[in-house]
């Protein structure tokens, strides 16, 4: 449980959002030609990180909107909220 | 020679006071190559280690521990066994650890305390009632026990649950697994150590695993925080972590780990003799031997691996257990924790050779791994032994995840994940 700061509403519980797993998985450009491993790949691997994770979250009981977060999975801490669309802090 | 337990080593030790029991099992520092290793100390990895031993004469092989044994999710889960899963896959999987739960003090000559008090998951609503009709057909046609109750029944066999019709979610009947029940959860861990340390493996704590080294497409041992340890076999068994030693041997896993809480009560008199679940509002509920009322709640939907959940989901959870029996309305909570649970996209396990020679993953368990643990460990160390899979495991293969057949049990399993 902690306090996430949606970048369109400000500094709310984390009790509104919804994580919608990890970040920046590219969705595959040519689906048809995708083979089993290549799918299986894009539906189900994850890297599940414990540490610095890029992840994906929706403010679900407020704006509605998808955003962006770094966190540290080893002790929920956020480093960085960032748009979607925007590039990733380094 | 390990002394057997029994009465009369009891009340030799008695004599004594108590301070001359032999260690049950030896704190010996790594050798320099083992025929296998097992990561992860917990009772999966342990029962793996004692099935090795014991069925494939591998005798020369350790279970490395980060910890202590037992330390993880073997000490902090709510100890309810049951085989009651829709699918045959799973059915075969589940019911195969019961069988062996049902002889396993004796085996072990520990006492596990197995308690077959039976477990009773409730209906609420239509849908719930369809769902739990149709799994106790799928049981029975699998020989696993399995009876559909009526909301009297219900009452009739766990009398101090509210079966009012106004409540928020009435109880519209239920199943009931006779066979099933709970276990002392570090009895299980400290029997296997027991077991397995007799045999000659060696139980190694406080050891981390820091790297798999590879050499090409097999792998050729472990470093870890007491050294290097050549091993031609690693099979991992590492639960909430398993993705972080897979990301060591440069595989990627599909799984995601996540807090999962449960919590005990005070201590009181014997009020509930069985295990009730309800999926619908995710509480479940049975009483220990000490007296506490050991309560489980759900994970919580980020991944996180920090042993703590949040406290909407503990809140959650105790109001649905607060209307289901208004009795513990007063009962004080004495103890919280969590656990880091691995969780498949399909809600089951994975028990799989890899891509990597020499290289096993026993993982995926997710909230209701306990239960299966002299099972996983039997059918992970004939993978093991044999680089090929048993029947019964061979479902839970990586290559589900590729070829499409996966064993979906999230909805079907009788307790919502």
């Amino acid at each position: 449980m902690f306090l996430i700061n949606c970048p369109y509403c400000g500094e709310r519980d984390q009790q509104e959002f919804k994580a919608g797993g990890e970040a920046h998985i590219e969705r595959p450009k040519q689906p048809t030609e995708l083979s089993d491993d290549e799918w299986a790949e894009y539906l189900f691997m994850r890297k599940n990180i414990k540490g610095i994770q890029f992840e994906r979250w929706n403010h679900v009981h407020g704006c509605r909107k998808w955003f962006n977060m770094v966190r540290d999975t080893s002790n929920d801490e956020i480093k960085a909220i960032y748009k979607m669309g925007e590039k990733p802090p380094a | 020679m390990r002394n057997k337990y029994s009465v009369f080593s009891l009340i030799k030790n008695a004599l004594s006071y108590h301070e001359n029991w032999q260690r049950a099992w030896k704190d010996p520092a790594p050798k320099k190559e083992y025929d296998a290793v097992i990561v992860g100390g917990g009772g999966h990895g342990l029962a793996t280690a004692y099935y090795l031993a014991k069925k494939h004469n591998m005798n020369n092989i350790a279970v490395v521990e980060k910890g202590w044994i037992g330390g993880g999710n073997t000490g902090r889960n709510t100890t309810i066994i049951r085989s009651n899963y829709l699918w045959d896959a799973s059915a075969g999987l589940y019911d195969h650890a019961l069988k062996i739960w049902e002889g396993l003090s004796q085996e072990l000559n520990y006492n596990v305390m197995f308690s077959q008090r039976g477990v009773m998951n409730l209906a609420h609503n239509l849908q719930d009632v369809r769902d739990l009709k149709r799994r106790t057909h799928a049981n029975r046609l699998n020989g696993i026990d399995a009876v559909y109750l009526s909301t009297e029944e219900v009452k009739k066999f766990c009398p101090i649950i509210n079966t009012s019709p106004d409540i928020r979610y009435p109880v519209l009947g239920g199943t009931l697994q006779r066979r099933a029940g709970t276990a002392r959860h570090d009895a299980v861990a400290w029997g296997y150590a027991r077991g397995a340390d007799a045999m000659g493996v060696d139980i190694i704590q406080n050891c981390e695993v820091k790297g798999i080294k590879r050499n090409g497409d097999s792998v050729e041992g472990i470093e870890t925080t007491k050294g290097f340890i050549k091993t031609k076999k690693i099979g991992v068994v590492a639960a909430g972590h398993s993705s972080v030693i897979a990301n060591m041997a440069g595989l990627r896993l599909p799984l995601e780990s996540k807090p999962l809480q449960a919590l005990v009560s005070e201590p009181v008199k014997p009020i509930i003799d069985t295990v009730v679940m309800s999926n619908a509002v995710h509480a479940y509920v049975s009483q220990s031997d000490k007296g506490e009322l050991v309560i489980g709640a759900g994970t919580d939907d980020y991944v996180s691996y920090t042993q703590k959940g949040s406290h909407q989901i503990v809140e959650g959870t105790l109001n649905a257990i607060l209307e289901l029996y208004p009795i513990f309305s007063r009962m004080r909570m004495l103890r919280q924790w969590g656990g880091i649970v691995d969780i498949c996209p399909d809600a089951s396990p994975i028990l799989s050779k890899t891509s990597i020679k020499g290289l096993y993953f026993n993982c995926g368990w997710g909230t209701g791994g306990f239960k299966a643990t002299p099972g996983s460990g039997d059918l992970f160390a004939h993978t093991i032994a044999n680089d090929e899979p048993h029947k019964l495991n061979a479902a839970f293969n990586l290559n589900r995840f590729v070829s499409g057949d996966l064993v979906d049990e999230h909805g079907a399993a009788a307790v919502a994940h």
